[in-house]
């Protein structure tokens, strides 16, 4: 039991990886990614540059829900909520002539951020499968209020009159300009999450998952600091929706659905929970495989569904153990 | 407005009754193998969907229903054997993951067998027409059986629950499952017998609505959100929880979306309080199932007695 015990405690003083190359590895992916639009535009397919731009909000939703899932061992069955929050603050600002994407960001972050504290707070008492099902709930409260708000299109959803300004200015109206809006702002999310589980905080937040006991033993109860990385994640998602929004220039409640939650969940386990790039990763995977199965039959989600069950199934030791094997790691 | 009322409380129990036949299953799935299962909806439209192309051959809706019932405990054997017993004991992001997976294939599967339209089931002619229930008040027939089959069911788990062998090592498994396997119980066959008792649970509920319902590849969707609201509330792994946080989801969401309205009249204007009506009454119940947990996080009925 104590040899058991003490190997979680090792891992977290191991502080992430900071292989010497991971730096310059992160930086040659940026640039990668940055000659997307060019190189989509120069073999004639531009749609690929909107497949690229839903890949990177996804990667956004899935990098915050991977600090709640991955870093905070918190299955939130709900996630999607704060992306279609994040939507609607951009359609019910428009509806009201505030056109401003500074605005509407700022207005996401607060809703998005106090939705999860209330929330949070409340499912933070349970633990495992009450949270699961109680975050879940929380999700479909926040989907039901939206169908049931005919104002702004209720089920059917709202279209955009067009994009959001940035200071009057129609700096993303096109395709590209948005996908490098995206960028960047995944960029700049990327290297503060990577910061945070960093931290003393992320260290805490990690220690917490592997014993929360041990933890408040030592002087860490776990409710704050669950609670503000729940809060964090909201937030984040919440911008991803905004950025949801002007991709598609339509908002509706299906955004928020709970299929929705469960796809961010595949995601983060797809890529490797509590790795900032297997977020990332995650994303690019499923919306390359939906848009790719999609392409073969319309049936596509036998396929993914097909893929789910045998990746749990012949996974022994899970995905988790699948991907620390891979990573030539030991299974967690 | 009486009557009114009574109708109205009266189509909450009826969904009160269906939401119990798909929570007992599930309940006990959660408590007994501690299996957090998504798929527990789709097998109620398996149900619907067996249950009505065997009404569609046989021309009997009883028939039909006779058919199905064995038909969908198939599916669910062949489903534990498949895919959920080796979930069993696995964390519970996996089995989410897993059977997210299944949900995707049993609605994906009902889509190519059956096709995207829904499809409609007559109700059977001696229980078509309505019948007076209290003064004037009229109520359909079939609705009446719905809620007198519930309740028989219910009482039948009841009594296998607390008065058989099966039950006590359902009971006993649902509070301390290692312990049980401990004594020597074959614990393998008692979850296949859960997982098909609830299985089969869940397509009769499935059976039961598929002529007041139109049946569609997307039924089972929202009815497991509604299910998992009633279990958290009744706590997991207690039938008999299940069974009251079913009639209370049942009612309050019936009752909420007539009344609420009505009741909302009466402290601010009108046009006002029909919106506000129409927007709160779909989140009553997760409103509610919040307020019980923020109170007693593990349910009404806690079956767990160490936590």
């Amino acid at each position: 039991m104590s040899a058991g015990a003490s190997l979680p405690v090792a891992r977290i003083e191991a502080a992430p990886p900071r292989r010497p190359g991971a730096r310059i590895a992160l930086l040659l992916a940026l640039v990668a990614l940055a000659l997307v639009p060019v190189l989509a535009s120069g073999i004639g397919a531009p749609f690929l540059i909107v497949t690229a731009t839903r890949i990177l909000i996804f990667a956004i939703a899935a990098l915050s829900l991977d600090l709640v899932l991955g870093y905070g061992a918190m299955v939130s069955f709900g996630h999607a909520a704060y992306v279609g929050l994040g939507a609607y603050a951009v359609a019910i600002l428009s509806a009201h002539g505030i056109h401003d994407l500074l605005v509407q960001s700022a207005a996401a972050l607060v809703v998005c951020a106090l939705f999860a504290l209330v929330t949070g707070a409340i499912s933070l008492r349970t633990r495992g499968v009450y949270f699961i099902m109680i975050t879940l709930a929380f999700g479909q409260m926040a989907f039901f209020f939206m169908v049931s708000l005919s104002a702004y299109g209720g089920d059917d959803g709202v279209s955009l009159d067009h994009r959001s300004r940035v200071l009057g200015a129609r700096l993303i109206e096109g395709d590209v300009a948005l996908f490098y809006l995206a960028l960047g702002v995944l960029a700049v999310v990327f290297v503060a999450l990577r910061l945070l589980v960093a931290s003393r905080f992320g260290r805490v937040l990690r220690g917490i998952r592997e014993n929360a006991v041990r933890m408040e033993a030592i002087g860490f109860p776990a409710f704050p600091y669950q609670l503000t990385a729940y809060v964090v994640a909201g937030a984040i998602a919440g911008l991803a929706g905004v950025l949801l929004a002007n991709q598609a220039e339509f908002v509706s409640p299906a955004y928020m659905s709970w299929q929705r939650s469960g796809e961010l969940i595949v995601m983060v386990v797809l890529g490797g929970m509590g790795t900032l790039v297997g977020a990332v990763a995650g994303a690019a995977a499923l919306i390359a495989v939906e848009e790719g199965l999609a392409h073969f039959s319309e049936h596509w989600r036998l396929g993914l569904g097909l893929m789910l069950v045998l990746l749990v199934l012949l996974a022994r030791g899970g995905i988790a153990g699948l991907t620390a094997r891979l990573r030539g790691g030991r299974a967690a | 407005m009486l009557n009114l009322f009574l109708l109205q409380a009266l189509n909450g129990l009826q969904l009160g009754i269906l939401l119990f036949l798909v929570a007992a299953g599930l309940t006990l799935i959660f408590g007994v193998m501690d299996l957090i299962n998504l798929a527990h909806g789709a097998l109620y439209m398996v149900g619907a969907y067996l249950a009505a192309t065997f009404t569609a051959l046989t021309d009997s809706f009883l028939l039909g229903l006779a058919l199905a019932l064995p038909a969908t405990l198939a599916v669910g054997l062949v489903l534990e054997l498949l895919v959920f017993r080796h979930l069993y004991g696995r964390d519970h992001l996996e089995q989410v993951l897993a059977t997210f997976g299944l949900i995707l294939i049993l609605n994906e599967g009902v889509r190519i067998v059956w096709g995207s339209a829904p499809m409609s089931v007559p109700v059977p002619d001696f229980l078509s027409g309505s019948i007076p229930v209290v003064g004037t008040l009229m109520y359909p027939a079939y609705r009446l059986a719905i809620i007198a089959a519930g309740l028989v069911t219910a009482l039948g788990l009841h009594l296998l629950v607390n008065h058989t062998r099966l039950g006590m090592l359902l009971r006993a498994g649902a509070s301390n499952g290692p312990m049980v396997s401990a004594l020597g119980v074959d614990i393998r066959r008692l979850f296949l017998a859960v997982f098909g008792l609830g299985a089969m649970l869940a397509g009769f509920a499935g059976a039961m609505v598929a002529p007041i319902l139109s049946v569609d590849p997307g039924m089972g969707d929202s009815v497991l959100i509604l299910t998992f609201v009633v279990i958290v509330i009744g706590g997991v792994g207690s039938v008999r929880g299940a069974f009251v946080a079913a009639l209370l989801v049942g009612l309050a969401d019936t009752l909420g979306r007539s009344f609420g309205p009505i009741l909302l009249r009466s402290l601010m204007e009108p046009a006002a309080a029909s919106q506000t009506g129409r927007t709160l009454a779909p989140m009553l119940i997760y409103i509610l199932m919040a307020a019980v947990l923020f109170f007693r996080p593990a349910g009404l009925f806690p079956a767990r007695g160490s936590r």
